[in-house]
């Protein structure tokens, strides 16, 4: 069985997002560039699947959209421990392109498995993955929240409103993953740089295809007000504001 | 040209999200000056679905089909597509919880329309089609236009308020179908699913707990105080991850994102990625020992105190408001 992961490359969670002249695009100076959280914890459960013979895993394989400026990022995947990577050459327009061109790497190169993360930190869409099996023609499961393999067969713990569901789809699909898929993302040894730096990194040139969005401009969120202080010798003045200055109890 | 919504009901009732949606729906249809055409799948009697009228949907498109009783993206998108396609529908709204999650990305490669996910309000122009999007887990808003001819919106839970369209007449087309067996691919092994217990993500006020509260023992004031308001609890990443909460009430960049009328946000300092989950509330409330606490510059209202003597007394104040 052969596994590709996803990985977006986006500014580490604690950035403070800065924009360049004119607003239209995000000002890269100086931010530290990681793996986007929910695909670290996607090629985390991608490995243990591996380490694990019965399951029966050969590769795992991670795939990225993006210029050589990413490279670093997908160096780290690899010496977390993926065995190889695939880089298409293109920057990474919108989510419609970026799926469309995993989609022909999966067609050319057969997975059986496809795991992406539920949300990318940058753009928040929730749609790389989804797009990816339509493409495909193929079965996705999303919010994936548990990942194994039965006799050969992938079996998935999805989260449903209130609760969770246990469902089994045949290969090849897309596993949408989000928080539990993982407990904590794998950290790359000291070992695994060192072997990283000569496995290979395979660069595919991009299919023509059109994005369907664009940002034409950012803006920063609206202010909060202040913070009114309640003593805290006397709570009940908050119940009191909640119910009468802000109506929301 | 007319706007689909896309609707989702539970035991054959409407969830509160459907009658956002079709508010929402009926703001954009206005716009366009066009109308709203709503989707519902599975079993929902009509005086349920004369509901969706009253929020501004003309007609209503009810698909029963016992072969999609589980949600089966594939199938469903393609039963949505279908209906967009006959109903010449401009643009499709859809919830951005986990099953609209699940099939906008599919609509939008079937019918080549860009999608705009998690939306919080009314486009901004209708051409060039764009709306306002969060990104960046909150800390910056886009201007994104949709260039495709057919635009998908997700709209984000609790986000958009209910809008009643009096005297709004609306018809109920019943809509059979022939679903694909090849289409239908996953098999529900197992459900676990808790029941009278208020779900987070539909919650109108939260009750959160932090690493504050110090241990999984102290959490009885803060259940309790929730219990009373009729709120939903949560907690930070530290707290689920320790175990002393549940993993579905984990609210943040990598939990859940919600946006309620009212976060109550008890012993948690504020981090970004925290933030980043909560930062659409209407108000937040923070009771933090530490005045500096980032967590106080997010909120509308404040106690600087300890949790353990203040939720007691909350408690004790609600009550005698009853
Ligand atoms: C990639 C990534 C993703 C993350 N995603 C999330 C996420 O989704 N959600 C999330 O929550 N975190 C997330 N985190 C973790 C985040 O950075 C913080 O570590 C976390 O939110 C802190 O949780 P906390 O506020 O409960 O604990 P702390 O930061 O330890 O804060 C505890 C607070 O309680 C206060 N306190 C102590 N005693 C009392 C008392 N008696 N009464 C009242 N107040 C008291 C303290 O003053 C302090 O402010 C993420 C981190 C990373 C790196």
């Amino acid at each position: 069985m052969k596994i590709l992961v996803c990985i977006s490359n986006v500014p580490d969670t604690t950035t403070k997002i800065k924009f360049a002249e004119g607003n239209a695009s995000v000002d890269t100076a100086g931010i530290q560039w990681v793996i986007n959280p929910w695909d670290e914890l996607s090629l985390t459960r991608a490995l243990e699947l591996k380490d694990n013979p019965a399951n029966g895993v050969n590769s795992v394989t991670v795939v990225h959209v993006g210029t050589a400026a990413s490279e670093p990022t997908i160096r780290k995947a690899l010496a977390i421990g993926a065995d190889d990577a695939i880089r298409v050459n293109a920057d990474s327009s919108d989510a419609f392109f970026v799926a469309a061109q995993i989609a022909e790497v999966v067609r050319k190169e057969q997975f059986d498995i496809i795991m992406c993360g539920i949300e990318s930190s940058d753009y928040n869409g929730s749609l790389v993955g989804g797009m990816i099996s339509e493409f495909l023609g193929i079965p996705s499961v999303s919010a994936v929240s548990d990942l194994k393999i039965e006799n050969g067969q992938p079996l998935l713990t999805r989260e449903i409103d209130g609760g969770k569901e246990v469902v089994s789809v045949s290969v090849p699909l897309v596993a949408i993953v989000q928080k539990g898929i993982a407990k904590e993302p794998r950290i790359a040894a000291m070992r695994g740089i060192m072997m990283a730096r000569t496995k290979p990194v395979k660069l595919v040139e991009p299919m023509a295809v059109e994005s369907l969005t664009q940002v034409v401009v950012f803006e920063k969120p609206a202010p909060r007000a202040a913070c009114k202080y309640i003593d805290a010798e006397n709570p009940a003045q908050l119940i009191d504001l909640l119910q009468n200055e802000a109506k929301v109890i | 040209m007319s706007v689909l919504v896309y609707t989702e009901n539970w035991d054959g009732k409407f969830k509160k999200l459907s009658f956002e949606l079709v508010s929402y729906a009926s703001g954009v249809a206005k716009m366009a000056g066009t109308s709203v055409t709503a989707v519902s799948i599975g079993k929902v009697d009509d005086t349920e679905l004369k509901k969706l009228g009253n929020y501004g949907a003309s007609k209503i498109v009810a698909v029963t089909n016992e072969k999609l009783s589980t949600l089966d993206n594939q199938a469903y998108a393609s039963v949505i597509s279908e209906i967009a396609l006959k109903e010449n529908s401009g643009v499709i709204i859809i919830s951005n919880n986990n099953a609209g999650k699940a099939i906008a990305p599919r609509l939008s490669v079937r019918l080549k329309a860009g999608v705009g996910s998690g939306v919080s309000r009314l486009p901004l122009n209708l051409n060039p089609f764009t709306v306002y999007k969060r990104t960046y887990s909150g800390n910056a808003f886009a201007h994104l236009v949709i260039k495709s001819d057919i635009k998908i919106l997700t709209l984000a839970q609790n986000s958009f308020d209910l809008a009643e369209t009096p005297g709004n007449s609306c018809m109920i087309e019943n809509f059979s179908l022939t679903v694909d067996e090849a289409h239908l691919k996953t098999v529900v092994k197992d459900v676990q699913k808790q029941t009278g217990k208020i779900l987070l993500t539909d919650a109108d006020i939260v009750v959160s707990g932090g690493r504050g509260m110090k241990s999984p023992d102290n959490w009885s004031p803060l259940t309790e105080l929730a219990s009373l308001l009729g709120a939903a609890t949560a907690c930070s990443r530290p707290v689920s991850d320790e175990g002393w909460r549940p993993h579905d009430e984990h609210t943040g960049q990598t939990g859940k994102i919600i946006a309620p009328n009212l976060y109550i946000a008890v012993g948690i300092s504020g981090a970004t990625q925290h933030l980043a989950g909560i930062s659409s509330s209407k108000y937040i409330v923070a009771i933090n020992t530490d005045k500096d606490a980032p967590i106080f510059e997010a909120a509308q209202y404040g106690i600087v105190g300890d949790a353990m003597k203040i939720l007691p007394k909350l408690v004790e104040a609600v009550k005698a408001k009853k």
